[in-house]
């Protein structure tokens, strides 16, 4: 049960603040692309929760969930998405592009397909330093499609490296559905064409996934090279802000939403997890999220006189 | 008629490809989803899923097969979302369309059309917010257009269509919803020809694409300040119409090169040392650039502004090439 709250939090976590991302956006206080994760959160309190400490996360452009539920405090996401000198990349990355070494988060890349050649090379640096560490590497289906995937994957098989491939697979990329952009449907028989373990996991449903991330993880820790799991998922909501949703009818969406991963664990908890402990899990989540606004609003501006600091390291050669 | 540059670009294929039935339209998310900038919408409708092609993401790919249609008899008009994913067809791009003529002794021109997205301006950080034209115009074999007004985005892809040679057209995103009154005739235009905006007599300002509305403001605030600033629109940054911008300076006797690109290495430098080699002794002061700050453009809005060529730095070195720092 401990188990499932520590999951269902995280899903919550995840969902709230994007929702309150989205109103900061209505607002302006939110600028530039704001990819939401709402739908998709199964994915990343799943795979997370499998995770050490020491091992290390690449994301997307589609990041908050994959910050959040890797540990990244919500205080300085928040932050980061004001632009504040408090933020985990300093109001440089942006909503994008959320780093943070301190929880080995490589960061949000929003070049498709641009983080999995970086997760193969950590991943050798594990290898070449006798680190057991597992490097999680997330991408949607549509970055399958990139060379890098095919290019890495083999790679990765060759070497076998310490990588677990979470191919997020919500169904499009931007307003391509899966359909129009792969000719070949199943995207873990590619992947295991290539010599690496892969299997889908229903992505909705996050229990599964913590089994499939548990599993995955076992055997790569064992040495036994890259795995990779295509997660089949949805996301509930635009590509971006700016997505108008020509691609997709409302029915689809409706009939995944009838999928909620937070709603179908809470159904699957009770009657035990009653409706007042949602409601203080609820209000625990919103105390964070009015914590992490607030203190984003009256953080500073970085001042303009640091502009080109970071372009090349602080330290002399 | 009442228009945008969005919709002078649309306007613009739906008219090549009317034009000739060998052009299509290739692209990330250009059909269905109507284009990421949304200058492809509806053409899906008018032309069908065989001439508005959706492609997969995969850059180099679907750019190389734009090569191969354009050697083998097609006119294909490629669409590359933004120059910052151009990079993983930069191979596609300089070692094969650019080089294949020369290559083969004259035997095999791409015809190739290449239009993406540039520059920044809308805190979409670094990945997103490259200007990366300068590199483009470094290479020879390729033309690079750089349309700047409504006239230019209406007019500038039928004659890059009609080049037996690859044209890249960059489009800054700040453009898109620029609109006001496009002649009903508008048509193809001159893409040989760097062209006046606003003449003037004291400093010459040169620049193109996002930059030029920027001076144009600068010259404004400087006349009100007793300055008459020449603006110069580039819009070929490859062959460069170095004839226009001399001139300009033969007569003015100053200038500023303005370029939302990095200062170092860059098409701003290119256009400075023409100056230097062939109108030296004509200058009255040294030629000034107003570039982008070195740095990958930030996400916070001050500092990504603070990192961009604005009206007031423009104004502020024109001033000072002319009055003296
Ligand atoms: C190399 C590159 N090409 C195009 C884009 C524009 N773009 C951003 S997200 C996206 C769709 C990616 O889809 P997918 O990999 O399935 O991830 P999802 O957004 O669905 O999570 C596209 C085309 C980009 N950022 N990088
Ligand atoms: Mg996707």
């Amino acid at each position: 049960m401990k188990e499932h709250l520590d999951l269902l939090r995280e899903m919550l976590r995840i969902r709230r603040f994007e929702e309150r991302c989205a109103e900061l956006y209505s607002s302006a206080q939110i600028r530039g692309f704001l990819h939401l994760y709402v739908g998709e959160e199964a994915v990343a309190a799943g795979v997370m929760s499998e995770l050490d400490p020491q091992d290390a996360v690449v994301s997307t452009y589609r990041d908050h969930g994959h910050a959040l539920a890797r540990g990244v405090p919500m205080d300085a996401v928040m932050a980061e998405m004001f632009g504040k000198e408090t933020g985990c990349s300093r109001g440089r990355g942006g909503s994008m592009h959320l780093f943070d070494a301190t929880h080995r988060f490589f960061g949000g890349n929003a070049i498709v397909g641009g983080g999995l050649p970086v997760a193969a090379g950590l991943a050798l640096a594990h290898v070449m330093r006798g680190e057991p560490r597992v490097v999680a590497c997330f991408f949607g289906e549509g970055a399958a499609a990139e060379g890098e995937f095919h290019e890495v994957l083999n790679l990765a098989a060759l070497w076998r490296l310490p990588v677990l491939f979470c191919c997020e697979n919500n169904q499009y990329a931007m307003g391509t559905a899966f359909a129009k952009e792969h000719a070949a449907g199943d995207l873990a028989l590619r992947a295991s064409s290539y010599g690496l373990a892969a299997w889908s996991v229903d992505g909705m449903d996050v229990l599964a996934v913590k089994e499939s991330a548990r599993r995955a993880t076992e055997s790569i820790r064992a040495g036994g090279g890259p795995c990779l799991l295509e997660l089949r998922t949805y996301r509930f909501r635009a590509h971006s802000m700016y997505d108008p949703e020509r691609y997709r009818d409302k029915a689809e969406v409706a009939q995944w939403r009838d999928l909620d991963p937070i709603d179908r664990l809470v159904e699957l908890i009770r009657p035990e997890f009653t409706d007042d402990e949602l409601g203080a899990l609820e209000s625990e989540v919103s105390v964070e999220i009015d914590h992490a606004v607030a203190t984003a609003e009256t953080a500073d501006f970085e001042p303009v006189t640091d502009l080109t600091r970071f372009v090349t390291s602080e330290v002399s050669p | 008629m009442k228009t945008t540059y969005r919709e002078a670009l649309r306007e613009a294929i739906r008219d090549a490809m009317n034009r000739d039935d060998r052009v299509f339209l290739m692209g990330e998310d250009v059909g269905s989803y109507g284009g990421c900038y949304a200058v492809s919408l509806g053409l899906l409708e008018d032309f069908g899923p065989e001439r508005i092609r959706d492609t997969p993401l995969s850059e180099s790919a679907f750019v190389g097969a734009g090569i191969g249609a354009a050697l083998n008899g097609m006119r294909p008009i490629v669409e590359i979302m933004t120059v910052n994913f151009s990079l993983l067809a930069l191979d596609q791009i300089l070692n094969n369309a650019a080089t294949l003529l020369h290559m083969s002794g004259g035997q095999f021109p791409v015809p190739l059309v290449i239009r993406m997205t540039t520059g920044a301006g809308r805190q979409l950080a670094a990945q997103h917010s490259h200007s990366l034209e300068g590199w483009y115009a470094h290479i020879p074999g390729l033309r690079v257009l750089a349309p700047a007004t409504l006239e230019d985005a209406r007019g500038m892809l039928w004659p890059a269509l009609c080049d037996p040679d690859p044209v890249l057209i960059f489009e800054h995103n700040a453009l898109y919803n620029l609109s006001g009154e496009l002649a009903d005739d508008a048509g193809p235009v001159d893409i040989t020809r760097a062209a006046v905006r606003r003449p003037g007599k004291d400093v010459t300002l040169i620049t193109y694409g996002g930059s030029l509305a920027k001076a144009l403001a600068a010259a404004d605030d400087l006349a009100a300040d007793g300055i008459d600033a020449e603006v110069i629109d580039l819009r070929t940054l490859r062959p460069l119409d170095a004839d226009t911008f001399l001139e300009s300076v033969r007569r003015t006797h100053r200038a500023v090169v303005v370029d939302e690109g990095w200062r170092s290495g860059s098409l701003s430098a290119e256009i400075a040392a023409r100056i230097a080699e062939e109108a030296l002794y004509d200058l009255d002061a040294p030629v000034r650039r107003v570039c982008s700050a070195e740095v990958p453009i930030p996400y916070a809005q001050h500092l990504e502004e603070a990192a961009l060529p604005q009206p007031a730095s423009i104004a502020a070195a024109a001033s000072e090439v002319v009055r003296g720092g």
